[in-house]
């Protein structure tokens, strides 16, 4: 259920950019989605399809989903290493002393509209 | 091939950015006119509506509450505050969201008549995951921990430790009967968040809820305070 209140406000921000543009409608939307932001992708997509059939500008609006990889640095051993392997305990030096990089971001990148 | 006129629009916003946006302004809104907004946020069954309650009844006599209960569906929670503490109550429908933004938190207080009230508190539904992602707009933001659920419940939701700055452990009293180490629960909540006040209580038997009670006093008088 939390995806449709993401793409409720996906949507929402992507029909406020098409009104300012004065498009006559939005072909693709481009969605950089962290691989630890906790979404499901494929349920992200669908509740996408369906809320896009309220939508204004958006009606037959194609959706690309540009996955980001979740990196984690170690402050102890300086080191960076993938976050979904390994979760927050450092795999070189075993320091759970790290946080998050990268890759719990949900962007709306760009549109294309005509 | 594509359409000859096709342009892209650079946009590179956040997801969550009309939100975020939203409840900033809510927040600075709501401290000029000198209401306090607390969020309470956990998993269902934590006790939330019986630690209100307790809190509620401790606190009525010094500041005018609100409170706004949000749900899925049914009215029972914001029956029963209302009926056992006497303070006024809406039930906030999220029509089928696990979570409250801060356009549906607006909605809510324009309804409860914020304006004659110090204190509001808004029970999020109940949920570890969403309403951890939508800035509600409020100047406290509580997570609840029962000590049923586990001790080892931060390292499974991190963001909603994260994102809160008072963890109250409930259910104290039931400590004799789960394998549950307050130590433990206090180093994980720790390792998601340093700053997090944590107060271990029983909403039934009102063990800590002094401390509770104080916590609200000097989170108010602070809130007050601040230019």
């Amino acid at each position: 259920m939390h995806e449709l209140g993401i793409v409720f406000h996906v949507i929402k921000q992507a029909e406020e950019v098409a009104e300012a543009n004065k498009v006559q409608k939005v072909c693709k939307l481009t969605l950089e989605v962290g691989q630890v932001s906790g979404i499901e992708l494929d349920y992200f997509r669908e509740c996408f399809d369906w809320a896009i059939k309220k939508s204004k500008f958006m009606q037959e609006c194609k959706l690309e989903i540009i996955v980001i990889e979740g990196i984690t640095y170690c402050r102890t051993c300086k080191e960076t290493y993938k976050t979904v392997e390994h979760g927050r305990i450092c795999p070189f030096c075993g320091s759970k002393d790290t946080y998050l990089v990268v890759g719990d971001k949900v962007i709306i990148k760009d549109l294309e509209v005509i | 091939m594509a359409e000859k006129n096709v342009r892209t629009i650079v946009v590179n916003r956040s997801a969550y950015a009309d939100n975020d946006l939203e409840a900033s302004l809510l927040r600075k809104k709501l401290k000029e006119e000198g209401v306090f907004l607390v969020n309470v946020m956990s998993s269902p069954g934590s006790g939330k509506t019986t630690t209100l309650v307790r809190l509620i009844n401790l606190l009525k006599d010094k500041y005018r509450i609100g409170v706004m209960e949000a749900d899925i569906d049914s009215d029972i929670d914001a029956l029963k505050v209302s009926e056992v503490t006497g303070v006024k109550s809406i039930q906030l429908h999220t029509s089928g969201m696990c979570h409250l933004d801060a356009g549906m938190t607006f909605d809510g207080l324009k309804a409860i008549d914020y304006k004659d009230l110090d204190l509001i508190f808004l029970e999020n539904v109940g949920n570890l995951v969403c309403p951890a992602e939508f800035d509600a707009g409020a100047h406290l933001d509580i997570t609840i921990l029962s000590v049923p659920e586990g001790d080892d419940k931060p390292l499974k939701y991190p963001l909603i430790y994260q994102k809160c700055n008072l963890v109250i452990i409930n259910k104290m009293d039931t400590l004799p009967y789960f394998t549950f180490s307050l130590e433990k629960c206090k180093e994980n909540i720790r390792m998601r968040n340093e700053n997090a006040t944590i107060i271990p209580i029983s909403a039934k038997t009102g063990e800590g809820s002094d401390k509770l009670v104080d916590y609200f006093i000097k989170s108010i008088q602070e809130f007050r305070e601040e230019k």
